[in-house]
């Protein structure tokens, strides 16, 4: 039974009147986003269908104390919209209309729920497109991008959500409905924007977002190369970017993903230990030129393959390829934990080799599908649930690669947030001092902790609570800075 | 006791692999027509299949709400195509519908109108009887109820000379014979689309197929099976193998996508019948959408041309449940003159699905408005598909938006481009 008494409930109907899941067998359904492992049934589920009525919901949540969770399409891979038990989560994908179009002006204006391709589809007619595309395009919310900052293959020369939000309009924790940003490229003023994005739901619900849309480039070139090793797909990808161009994308998968890929979506990648896909867009001159350069460097590497596509159908076949990888891996293993870690684009071999000895060591294979542009690893983790102790150990394995991108100089996460999954990793990359002040622009925010409460942060300090006596900060220790 | 044996939902245990498939990912979603109406986690594939796994290890009753998500689902296959991970959906639905008819009792008025269904539906004869006074029937329509109303409302305005058409038995090949095809006439296309089975009878010939079309032949069982009675399906599936055993045939021919694609699952189907399994397998292997049968003959006929832009709706079970696309999509091309002009949505069901027009009207409706409405956007001369649930169901709901369009199937053009030839 849900732990939110009657009294509530029936407020909770009021304010989002049609809306309300309490049924417990419903409920079941939001235990956990796309990552499994951890789940826990919501008290209740609320979809509202306007602004006003999420608004009308975390009024009440705020009156009484009730933890709230907003959650998108649930595709989310680090259990960022995991539920509350005696909480509400507030499930966005009603509100799904795009409401605007600005073609001169190159914005769009949408509700949360339209999913990332529903944008593209809808301006590709006037000849643009929504840049930030992650794999997960096709069902991801905007809200839940915007929670995320989610990136993309092309967010090596487009950068990431961050980088296409003008403005949002969002409930704050204590109910208050407000605008942040504004619809010029950039606002006086602190950049709360830059703030909310990225801040997986912890700081408010947004309710509705103004986005960049651009033009289609003149021209874009996609080409398929084999490679006999991923090192030898990773010296061409450093000789690319070592010539000073910045593709609008560079992909590379490894034999075991793209087995897994081909069992599902049968791109017909070419045969050999890893592929990389590399993306030029642009002026039809400049990409021609720019082709020629990149095929050379690509073939100086060792590449036994080298193919162009030559119209939208085989281009589109090539990306299913890609965007099909992560799920796909359910074709050659009966489970899989993705792994989400960066590292500068230098460091990307040695961490490569190191993976790859943790694989032979322990026993459990490790696909990897990367944006090699960004230095973005998706390390996945192959296991079995059925045989006892495998998931913990995968978990360990997938541990230790966060190491060894902490040890590179990179970072737990690219792209699908900390969540409730990574909140322990926090204190490996930050030190205390950078957690607190973290925790002090978070509690600006949300001081009675009720908004997303327990992801991010590992140790929920309460908002109030004194930070403990000072400590050296590592980077004065080290005598690289100074407080002042 | 175990809590597995408690559970109503027992029976899913043996696909248990097939749900373990199922790795979250969400990427079904929007082209679920249910979560795409509703938004609810529920009523995705997604959500079901983790309500099925639910169910199965006992964490949820089979109760009203729990059986109304399951109700929701079209059985369109949508999720299938979309699924990256290869989750098989098809017979996780089925087997989870069969429990749902076997322990959930329905309300009075629910049961009997689908025990009227499944008493009139499956039986072409019963069908015609039906058909004749079906005029009578409109006259006096708003004396009926609701439900009733429905029925008439959907059912095709067939002429007195549809009703008449009996397929011949065997039509011999024109030239010389190269395939040997037995014609599943159908029950609702027997009955009321007579004109359609004539065309695939008149293009199979021309093209150089003898056609077999037995007048035994009953019911595929496609109707019982997609609504949870599986017993009532084996018996149809016994009775059409034996019928189409006796003639020898190279390939048997099907005009009616949800009749196909359910014969192409006869293997799974009758898997535990010692007597039957090995042969309704081979049966299976040999059915064939008439579409794949006529790609597979390089053309001998010629076709006129027929100046026509033609929006072409991919009826679920035969894009989605048999992955048959390109072939209907050539054979329109291979007719000079014919534009095909691309829908948006394609992927989506019109919402006529089997009998669900009829059980959730409401849903049924908003999916082919929603349906007609992209059809006509297209500007189209004709709109052409392959099922004949569909031409009735984007009739109806374009005639209703007040934007008629022209549905035909797609063997009548190609039976017109190719007459006279
Ligand atoms: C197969 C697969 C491939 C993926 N590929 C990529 C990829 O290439 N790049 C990438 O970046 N990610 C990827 N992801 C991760 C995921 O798709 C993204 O994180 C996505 O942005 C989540 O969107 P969602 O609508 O599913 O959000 P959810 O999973 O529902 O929620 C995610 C987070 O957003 C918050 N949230 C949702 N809506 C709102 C709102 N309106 N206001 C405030 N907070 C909100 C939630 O509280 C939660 O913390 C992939 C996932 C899968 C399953
Ligand atoms: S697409 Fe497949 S694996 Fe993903 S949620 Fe749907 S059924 Fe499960
Ligand atoms: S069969 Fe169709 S309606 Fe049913 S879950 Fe799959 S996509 Fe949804």
């Amino acid at each position: 039974m849900s732990a939110l008494d009657s009294a509530f409930l029936s407020r909770l109907h009021a304010a989002a009147p049609g809306g309300v899941i309490d049924d417990p067998a419903e409920r079941l359904t939001y235990e956990s986003d796309a990552l499994v492992h951890l789940r826990a049934t919501p008290g209740a589920v609320v979809l509202p269908a306007s602004a006003a009525e999420v608004q009308a919901v975390v009024r009440l949540c705020h009156e009484r104390g009730v933890p709230f969770i907003a959650r998108g399409h649930g595709t989310g891979l680090s259990g960022g919209a995991l539920p509350h038990p005696d909480g509400v989560l507030i499930g966005l994908a009603r509100l799904n209309r795009i409401l605007d179009v600005d073609v001169p002006n190159l914005r769009v204006t949408v509700e949360p729920g339209v999913t990332n391709l529903d944008i593209t589809r809808r301006v590709a007619p006037f000849g643009c497109y929504y840049a930030p595309d992650p794999s997960s395009q096709s069902v991801c919310s905007i809200g839940g991008n915007i929670a995320e900052n989610s990136g993309g293959a092309h967010c090596l020369k487009y950068g990431f959500t961050v980088h296409h939000v003008l403005s949002v309009e969002a409930v704050l924790p204590d109910g208050t409905l407000t605008t942040i940003g504004s619809s010029a490229l950039d606002a006086p003023g602190l950049d709360l924007l830059g703030v909310l994005v990225g801040s997986e739901g912890t700081l408010a619900v947004v309710t509705k977002a103004a986005l960049r849309i651009l033009r289609r480039p003149e021209a874009v070139l996609t080409l398929l190369a084999g490679f006999p090793s991923i090192d030898a797909a990773g010296d061409a990808v450093s000789a690319i970017i070592g010539h000073g161009i910045i593709p609008a994308a560079v992909e590379m998968m490894d034999r075991l993903t793209i087995d897994a890929a081909e069992a599902s979506v049968q791109p017909n990648f070419p045969k050999t230990s890893a592929v990389l896909i590399v993306e030029l867009d642009g002026p039809q001159s400049e990409v021609d030129d720019l082709f020629v350069t990149v095929e050379r460097v690509c073939r100086q590497a060792g590449a036994e393959t080298v193919e162009i596509a030559r119209d939208q159908g085989q281009r589109e076949r090539i990306w299913k390829g890609r965007k099909a990888a992560f799920a796909a891996m359910g074709r050659v293993s009966p489970n899989y934990y993705v792994q989400d870690g960066v590292v500068p684009r230098t460091r990307l071999s040695e961490v490569l080799r190191r993976i790859r000895d943790l694989e032979a060591r322990s026993g459990l294979r490790i696909g990897n599908v990367f944006h090699a542009g960004d230095g973005n690893l998706h390390p996945l983790i192959c296991y079995d649930e059925a045989i006892p102790g495998q998931a913990q150990h995968a978990e360990a394995v997938a541990s230790e690669i966060l190491q060894y991108c902490i040890d590179a100089g990179g970072a737990i996460t690219g792209e699908h947030g900390v969540g409730a999954d990574k909140k322990s990793y926090m204190s490996k990359m930050f030190a205390d001092a950078d957690l607190d002040t973290m925790q002090l622009v978070r509690c600006a925010f949300d001081p009675a902790n009720l908004c997303n409460p327990g992801k991010v942060f590992p140790t929920p300090r309460l908002c109030g609570e004194v930070p403990g006596p000072y400590r050296q900060h590592p980077v004065e220790r080290a005598g690289l800075g100074e407080r002042f | 006791m175990d809590a597995n044996e408690q559970t109503p939902f027992a029976t899913l245990a043996p696909l248990e692999p097939l749900m373990d498939k199922c790795v979250h990912c969400g990427f079904c979603l929007p082209t679920c027509p249910s979560y795409l109406l509703l938004g609810k986690e529920m009523d995705s594939p997604r959500g079901r299949i983790y309500t099925m796994r639910a169910g199965m290890e006992g964490r949820v009753d089979m109760s009203a709400p729990v059986v109304a998500h399951f109700d929701t689902c079209l059985g369109c296959m949508a999720c299938e195509t979309a699924c990256p991970s290869g989750v098989k959906y098809a017979p996780l639905i089925e087997e989870t519908r069969a429990a749902i008819e076997a322990h959930h009792p329905r309300p009075l008025g629910a049961r009997l109108f689908r025990q009227l269904l499944f008493a009139v539906l499956p039986y072409h004869r019963r069908l015609r009887v039906l058909g004749a006074p079906l005029g009578l029937a409109r006259a006096l329509r708003a004396l009926l109820p609701a439900r009733l109303q429905r029925l008439i409302d959907l059912a095709p305005r067939a002429t007195l000379s549809d009703l008449r058409i009996t397929t011949a038995e065997l039509t011999p090949a024109r030239g010389e014979q190269r395939l040997k095809v037995g014609l599943l006439t159908g029950c609702v296309q027997r009955a009321f689309f007579g004109s359609v089975n004539e065309a695939t009878v008149r293009v199979l010939a021309a093209e150089g197929c003898t056609v077999h079309a037995p007048r035994a032949q009953g019911c595929c069982g496609a109707l019982a099976l997609h609504a949870g009675e599986p017993d009532t399906a084996r018996r149809f599936a016994r009775a059409l193998i034996t019928v189409f055993e006796r003639e020898g045939i190279d390939a048997i021919a099907v005009n009616a996508a949800g009749c196909g694609s359910s014969m192409k699952e006869y293997g799974h189907l009758l898997r535990d019948d010692p007597a039957f399994a090995e042969r309704a397998t081979r049966f299976a292997s040999k059915v064939k959408d008439v579409t794949e049968i006529l790609t597979t003959l390089p053309a001998r006929v010629a076709r006129k041309p027929m100046p026509l832009r033609i929006a072409y709706h991919d009826a679920c079970h035969l894009g989605h449940a048999q992955g048959v696309r390109r072939q209907p999509r050539e054979l329109l091309q291979s007719i000079p003159g014919v534009t095909l002009l691309p829908v948006a949505e394609s992927d989506i069901c019109c919402g006529s699905a089997g009998i669900f027009n009829l059980v959730q009207p409401e849903m049924s409706d908003a999916l082919g408005a929603r349906k007609a409405a992209y059809l006509a956007e297209t500007g189209p001369d004709m709109v052409v598909t392959s099922n004949p649930g569909c031409i009735l169901q984007i009739q109806a709901a374009a005639a209703r938006a007040g934007t008629p369009l022209v549905v035909r199937h797609i063997v009548e053009v190609l039976d017109e481009a190719t007459r006279g030839m």
